[in-house]
């Protein structure tokens, strides 16, 4: 264990999964269960990204296409979706996921803020940037993926 | 500061209680029940008020309680008569106290003005009978009473309906010779209700002189109990002789008034099952209440979340079992298998639950009959009108959300009712009847659902009148000719109100449209039935709980969703002879020699209609918002069922055309159409106008 002797030494734990081709990631925190894919009820004259809601042990909650709300070519149907069921405040959602690959340990400190990108899509729904020993992955913000009144009006 | 805001949210249950307690007395006794028993209730529950009031420093309701309960005092020694104008008065302040503890609940006050408005009145009451008004002001003196808040939590909560004493005890030496320990009596008197016990030293002699024989310490009592006096002495009983007792009853004022009530029941007959120390906390619910029910059941308060999550964990035990059921029947097993029989026996037991569990929200509806009253009250002092009203079925028990959400709708209702629905005294008169015109509202259970009657025996409603207004402002053809039904259900278009000019009071910018609206959404229907002459009476059907409904599963464009059975007014598999076009894309459906709009249902909520059979549809005849009929088209209708209303808010939003969702028995969610939104496209109105969908032109040509 990392000696936790101030707050930036702390270490986080993400999960992190493949969506549109790309690395993202969520707080371990945020992250409820990952599920197979199951039966999902589509909604009406529901926004972009939003496949419908599905039945987790009685709770209606509600499944993001995640790669089609971050602008991504929507998810194709394939039996290694799974679906990431994660916290958001009080909400419980569920995105849906190309694969989960593994769980990561970083430090705080290295966590870098997304720079300016010229596609605004992206930018509001990742927090951070985490470099990997093969690569990059993006801190998912949930809230922006979710968010109501984008839901609401898109 | 945790536990004074628990008393005091206590202070307010039980003020919510007690002005039950004294609306039903006073209807009590306006019905002419004028014994001792109720007015003491009257009386026991405004003093309760004050004295709570008191203890929470709210001055404003301290002074109008006490000058009200002044009055009472009078009413109950027959020194004031109780005429009509007397009643006026003791409804009207009962109607402002509750306006004062609401405020002083919410932090708010009330407009002084206002207060000493109805103080006025009350004392007017008093001068009107040569009664001196009451005590000046800074005479009174209630916050004598011993409570000290701070430093004893046990006592500030219960000096309602008590009255003090100050005890002085002595002992003697054969107090303690006969076996008797002045501990125990301490203790006894706790058990009545609170004591604040002070030890006197000063005949204590000095360690020299002391002769430990004899006793040398005193007790000062301070007693706070809604016994009575005789119940404060029987503890002391074994003990006359042997201390010195003196006995006095504090609070002159207060006081002298408390014991001026003949003996309550629970002082002559056996002393009320006194609560232990710790549940002396709580008003002795018998007091208020103790003149019209019954010894009341125990009861246990507990708190909403915890009752809503034992609610949530039975939907899915109901949902679980119609899993578990479908799972059976798909295995095909032999007619007797065991497994069956047990399903069977599950089923009845997931049933049962669930009906105990709903009668845990359900809640009579009482309580909201008696607010009316006061709507009743006022509705008919601005109209300058008479009214008498009468309830029925009061105890009739309903889900605590439904009574919440009826509340608006029927103040709506019952102002309309003495508005528009009773006429003036002089017209009554003239038409042989009672000056006074009655509203009656009454609750009754029928078939799962419970219908509330709103009547008035005025004159009814003026069809031809109704008819007129609907065609000025341009809500029907002037030439339409509509069925008496058909015309009673124009006073619930949106933009219909009868009154000439907009009274300030039923008009208030709304009309019947908000009431159906409001009922609609808690899955309720209202009728009109109406006598020319005799009276209109309004009939307010609603579910008996919001947690589970009655639904038809249906199937739309390949997917399965529930209808509520409550605005299905029936099924029709149309003739192709009966389906009409108009426009590109509107059909319309001929029944009963009326065209009816066809609302497809799936086009309607944006859904792919792939899976969409290219038959004549299906059709679900509802009632739309604005009373018109329109039939939906769906592909499929299997059966009817109860289905467990799952909320989609708390972790989606709302969606347009949809109410909520539950889960099926194959554990997928199906949706619950909102056939208002989807009758008249409400909500729905941004994702149009859409390009015509292939779809629906096949429809078309399958069905042409």
């Amino acid at each position: 264990m990392a000696p936790l002797d101030s707050q930036t030494q702390a270490d986080l734990e993400f999960v992190t999964f493949w969506a549109g081709g790309q690395s993202y990631c969520l707080d371990i925190a945020r992250v409820r269960e990952i599920r197979r894919w199951g039966p999902i009820t589509p909604i009406p004259n529901a926004p972009p990204g939003v496949m419908g809601v599905m039945n987790l042990r009685g709770s209606v909650i509600p499944i993001y296409d995640l790669a089609a709300r971050l602008g991504l070519p929507p998810a194709t149907e394939n039996p290694r979706n799974v679906i990431v069921v994660a916290m958001n405040g009080g909400e419980t959602v569920g995105l849906l996921v190309e694969s989960v690959s593994k769980i990561i340990s970083v430090v705080r400190d290295s966590i870098q803020d997304v720079p300016e990108l010229r596609l605004d899509t992206s930018r509001q729904s990742i927090t951070g940037l985490i470099s990997l020993d093969d690569g990059m992955t993006r801190v998912v913000d949930l809230g922006g993926v979710t968010h109501r009144q984008a839901a609401a009006t898109a | 500061m945790a536990a004074m805001n628990s008393i005091r949210d206590t202070f307010f249950e039980e003020c919510e209680e007690l002005l039950e307690a004294l609306a039903d007395g006073l209807a009590l006794m306006q019905a002419g029940e004028n014994d001792a028993e109720t007015m003491n209730a009257v009386f026991r529950a405004v003093h309760s008020i004050k004295g709570g009031a008191g203890a929470f420093g709210l001055g404003d309701l301290v002074a109008f309680a006490h000058r009200f309960e002044t009055v009472l005092d009078e009413v109950r020694s027959g020194r004031i008569e109780l005429d009509p104008e007397a009643f006026r008065v003791l409804f009207r302040s009962a109607d402002h106290l509750t306006d004062l503890v609401a405020a002083a609940k919410g932090g708010t006050s009330v407009d002084k003005a206002i207060t000493d408005t109805f103080i006025t009145a009350l004392d007017d009451c008093l001068e009107a009978h040569d009664i001196v008004s009451a005590a000046p002001e800074g005479d009174f003196s209630f916050s004598a009473v011993p409570l000290d808040l701070s430093a004893d939590f046990l006592a500030p909560a219960d000096p309602a309906a008590a009255q003090g004493f100050e005890i002085r005890l002595r002992p003697l030496a054969t107090l303690y010779a006969s076996g008797n320990e002045p501990a125990w009596l301490i203790r006894a008197l706790g058990e009545l209700g609170t004591v604040d016990a002070k030890l006197d030293l000063s005949a204590l002699p000095d360690w020299q002189t002391m002769d430990l024989a004899s006793p040398a310490l005193g007790w000062d009592l301070q007693l706070l109990t809604d016994a009575g006096e005789a119940a404060v002495r029987d503890v002391f009983e074994f003990v006359s002789g042997h201390c010195e007792l003196r006995i006095a009853v504090t609070l002159p004022k207060v006081a002298a008034m408390t014991l001026a009530v003949p003996p309550p029941a629970d002082a002559a007959g056996p002393v009320l099952p006194v609560p232990p120390q710790g549940a002396a906390q709580r008003l002795p619910r018998e007091a208020p209440v103790a003149a019209d029910v019954a010894p009341a059941n125990p009861t246990l308060r507990v708190d909403l979340d915890r009752v809503d999550r034992l609610i949530n964990a039975v939907g899915e035990l109901i949902t679980n079992q119609a899993a578990i059921a479908q799972r059976v029947d798909e295995m095909s097993l032999a007619t007797g298998a065991e497994i069956k029989a047990h399903v069977e026996d599950y089923r009845h037991l997931a049933r049962d639950v669930q009906e105990a569990v709903m009668a845990i929200r359900a809640q009579p509806v009482k309580p909201l009959f008696q607010r009316m009253a006061r709507i009743v009250r006022e509705a008919a002092d601005a109209t300058g009108k008479s009214a008498r009203f009468v309830t029925s079925g009061d105890n009739v028990e309903v889900d605590k959300t439904v009574i919440e959400r009826l509340a608006d709708p029927l103040t709506h209702m019952i102002r309309n009712s003495v508005d528009h629905g009773l006429e003036p005294p002089e017209d009554r008169l003239a038409a042989g009847k009672d000056a006074t015109g009655t509203i009656t509202l009454a609750a009754s259970h029928r078939s799962g659902r419970v219908h509330i009657t709103i009547r008035d025996d005025g004159a009814g409603l003026n069809r031809p009148k109704i008819l007129a207004i609907a065609v000025k402002k341009g809500l029907v053809p002037p030439d339409a000719e509509l069925s008496d039904a058909e015309i009673d259900a124009l006073l619930f278009l949106p933009g219909f109100s009868t009154a000439a000019t907009i009274s300030n009071l039923s008009g208030r910018g709304v009309g019947l449209d908000v009431v159906r609206t409001a009922v609609a959404g808690l899955g309720g229907r209202i009728t009109i039935t109406t006598v020319p002459g005799q009276g209109s009476e309004f009939t307010i059907s609603v579910p008996l709980t919001l947690a589970v409904m009655d639904g038809m599963v249906i199937s739309v464009a390949g997917q399965t969703m529930v209808v509520p059975i409550a605005s299905i007014l029936e099924t029709i598999r149309p003739e192709p002879d009966d389906i009409h076009h108009v426009g590109p894309t509107q059909s319309l459906l001929a029944i009963r020699g009326r065209f009816v709009p066809i609302i497809d249902v799936a086009r309607e909520l944006g859904l792919d209609p792939r899976g969409k059979p290219q038959t004549t549809p299906l059709l679900l005849l509802v009632e739309a918002e604005n009373l018109s009929q329109c039939a939906l088209a769906v592909d499929d209708v299997f059966d009817q069922r109860q289905v467990v209303i799952k909320g989609l808010d708390s972790n989606y939003g709302s969606i347009a055309g949809v109410s909520a969702a539950t889960v099926l028995g194959n554990g997928q969610i199906a949706l619950i159409l909102d056939t208002d939104a989807v009758a008249t496209g409400r909500d729905l109105a941004p994702i149009r106008p859409r390009p015509i969908s292939h779809a629906m032109e096949g429809t078309q040509h399958g069905t042409a």
